[in-house]
């Protein structure tokens, strides 16, 4: 018999992360949320409210937008936070390149993932945030698995590995020196499956891009690209029209669709129940580089 | 459904990054992507053998020289529980990093090597699993099939670790052989440890009772943020913020704040901005007292009729994560919950052999990974309870001032 003083494992969770954020805007002068209009940016939305209303948040939204974003996460991007009221700012990737000259990726996919990452740290001196909150899991990838809450980050925005502090218990350590900051990550413990339970439980609402739709694909070696203005069509490039629907958001040139007749979130929940393969694995191009592709990212200031 | 967290002890010799790789395997949670890229590492592909430990090691540096230099986390779940695995190194300069992932866990899985029986490391595990308050031990008798499943083997070295948990004071203890590479008693019952009638080791993880783990009993809420909207319609709410790390609060208890022991009452409960009865831990809520009080961060408010203490001078055993060495009259940054105090460390009373638990009095300085009693004094008054009471208000951790690093884990005695 389960005592009435009992949380499940959703709530449990939920109680975590709250606590985690209610520490960065008690720890920090300059917190931000960083915010994407994806699924997990969602529900750290959605955890926000429930840490601070009444009240405003204590921190901005802040999209970096690379350019090469999905429509539907840009219009429900501005849609949420105009609805509930909450300060957008959004940097563009694009403008990045042209003042600092640098140069575009090239290749089929030119993915603008390194290229965020210097319009990302441009941001947070702008502003002068010295913590960034973001909705990355540990269960995505194996360097992420490694990584603090409180993950303490040099002024070129690097992380370093053998130089993490020890996290003991629930107690964080925001400490930092002038012109560090810190990554902080409230849903490091949950996996893909909490996240859409969670979801589903908590009725969130979602961009349409996340449930099945009619959309044109390019099928490279099993992977299905939406055929957009940013990714390089040849001939003999097998192009169709498919029922897709996305399992991840991030960029265009670097996120692939998955086949799927799911339209609601029980669908979506039992398709994932069945899948097998991993979340990143089936829809990110851009963690196949190499082994420690995402660590690499990471050491150069990435997310 | 609800969560487990546990840390495995044990070196990549006594083959713990199989069996966690072996959980994730036989518990269906590796995905084709994933075990497709550790074949692809392998080096005994030719048997037919994927080396599941390829699956724990993160770091580039990790996978080149075969050892774990980190806590990574990992996740599965089966249908009664979500898990959470703190996979943390075994060697002894890797001890900050076992206390780490201690630190989080409600269980430890200490492994032997069922070759070598009881060893020194054995023991290291067993006591700082047992200082860290870690209620949970399930000792797993790993490579069961080099010693051809011999109960004889197994039952010896269960009545060696018996001995040598008295000695440390662990109380209940659970034994398991097991073979993590052949797959016996992980997740599938083995057919050659016949004579072995308990559990396997996921019905376990699924079966040992967590509920008595949180403390209901004494009611403790530190404040991290208020929430004071200050809007027209809301000119006059002020709540505290905040996650009740034990014990239950209903409206209109009587309660103190600390460490200034004002006295109020609770007028109004809330769980993400709905009105309730009661809450308890470990609920994120936001509490409203009757009187207008002055309270900030760093506060904690406690039932009146369950106080804990409240001091500048304590004891306390820590476990030193720093290069640094630790010198009595050092001072640091003491935060215990969301409280920052400036402190000093007066006296080391005692180390302690982390591989014996012999005492060696007054040393005179504590070095990386050293486990020392200490006197502590605080700049000014903290409430706190003694870590082997009430786990979550005795925990603390010390910060270098000049650094900003994590220097120490203590736990209040």
């Amino acid at each position: 018999m389960k005592s009435k003083h009992h949380l499940d494992f959703l709530e449990q969770l939920e109680s975590e992360s709250i606590h985690i954020m209610r520490e960065v805007a008690g720890q920090f002068e300059k917190p931000a949320m960083l915010f994407s209009g994806g699924k997990d940016s969602i529900v750290m939305v959605h955890l926000a409210l429930k840490a601070f209303r009444p009240g405003k948040f204590p921190f901005p939204l802040v999209h970096i937008d690379t350019g090469h974003n999905f429509q539907e996460a840009l219009d429900f991007r501005d849609y949420l936070a105009k609805k509930l009221g909450e300060k957008l700012i959004v940097r563009s990737v694009e403008d990045t390149i042209k003042r600092q000259n640098l140069t575009e990726t090239k290749g089929k996919f030119p993915s603008r993932n390194g290229l965020q990452t210097f319009t990302l740290l441009e941001t947070i001196e702008e502003f002068g945030f010295d913590a960034c909150l973001g909705g990355a899991r540990r269960d995505e990838e194996k360097a992420r698995a490694k990584e603090r809450i409180f993950s303490v980050r040099n002024e070129f925005g690097q992380w370093d590995p053998k130089l993490q502090r020890p996290e003991l218990w629930n107690t964080y350590n925001g400490k930092i020196h002038q012109g560090e900051n810190v990554r902080v990550f409230p849903i490091s413990n949950w996996t893909e499956l909490d996240i859409w339970n969670y979801i589903l439980r908590e009725k969130i609402e979602l961009p349409s891009i996340y449930f099945s739709h009619e959309r044109e694909v390019l099928d490279y070696n099993g992977q299905l690209m939406f055929v957009n203005d940013f990714i390089k069509i040849e001939a003999g490039d097998k192009i169709s029209k498919r029922k897709v629907r996305y399992r991840t958001v991030g960029d265009m040139t670097c996120t692939a669709a998955v086949e799927s007749d799911a339209t609601t979130i029980e669908d979506i929940i039992s398709n994932i129940i069945i899948t097998k393969t991993s979340e990143r694995g089936q829809t990110r191009i851009d963690d196949q580089v190499s082994e420690a592709a995402m660590e690499d990212r990471k050491k150069g200031g990435y997310f | 459904m609800d969560i487990l967290r546990f840390i495995t002890a044990g070196s990549v010799d006594d083959g713990k990054s199989t069996l966690i790789g072996r959980l994730l395997h036989d518990s269906k949670s590796i995905m084709i992507d994933q075990l497709k890229a550790i074949e692809k590492q392998s080096k005994n592909m030719e048997e037919g053998e994927i080396d599941l430990a390829l699956l724990t090691d993160g770091l580039r540096a990790e996978r080149e020289q075969g050892i774990t230099i980190d806590v990574a986390y990992k996740y599965f779940s089966t249908p009664t529980r979500k898990f959470i695995i703190a996979d943390a190194p075994g060697h002894i300069q890797y001890t900050r990093n076992m206390v780490t992932g201690a630190s989080n866990s409600d269980l430890a899985i200490i492994l032997i090597d069922a070759e070598n029986g009881v060893v020194e490391q054995t023991k290291r595990h067993s006591i700082i699993a047992f200082l860290l308050g870690i209620k949970h031990i399930v000792v797993t008798v790993n490579k069961m099939d080099l010693v051809n499943y011999s109960e004889e083997v197994y039952t010896k070295i269960v009545s060696d670790y018996e001995k040598a948990a008295a000695l440390i004071g662990i109380k209940k203890v659970t034994f398991i052989p097991i073979s993590a590479k052949k797959g016996d008693n992980i997740v599938d019952r083995s057919q050659k440890l016949v004579w072995y009638k308990g559990e396997t080791l996921l019905q376990y993880l699924e079966n040992v009772k967590l509920d008595e783990d949180i403390d209901l009993e004494n009611p403790r809420f530190p404040v991290q943020f208020v929430i004071r909207p200050q809007t027209e319609e809301l000119r006059d709410y002020r709540g505290y913020a905040g996650k009740i790390i034990s014990g239950i609060y209903r409206k209109n208890d009587k309660i103190t704040v600390l460490p200034s022991g004002v006295e109020s009452r609770i007028r109004k409960i809330e769980v993400a901005s709905v009105e309730q009865e009661e809450a308890f831990a470990p609920q994120s809520v936001v509490l409203h007292l009757e009187s207008d009080v002055d309270i900030s961060r760093g506060d904690m408010i406690v039932n009146s009729g369950k106080l804990p203490q409240v001091g500048q001078d304590f004891e306390v055993v820590l476990c030193w994560m720093s290069n640094q060495s630790l010198v009595p009259g050092n001072k640091y940054l003491l935060q215990i919950g969301s409280r920052r105090v400036k402190s000093v460390v007066k006296t080391i009373e005692y180390k302690i052999d982390v591989n014996t638990m012999v005492k060696e009095p007054s040393p005179e300085q504590g070095g990386l990974n050293d486990l020392v009693r200490v006197k502590i004094k605080t700049a000014s008054p903290i409430a706190f309870d003694s870590f082997t009471k009430l786990k979550v208000n005795g925990c603390a951790i010390l910060i270098d001032e000049t650094s900003n690093s994590t220097v120490a884990a203590c736990m209040i005695q």
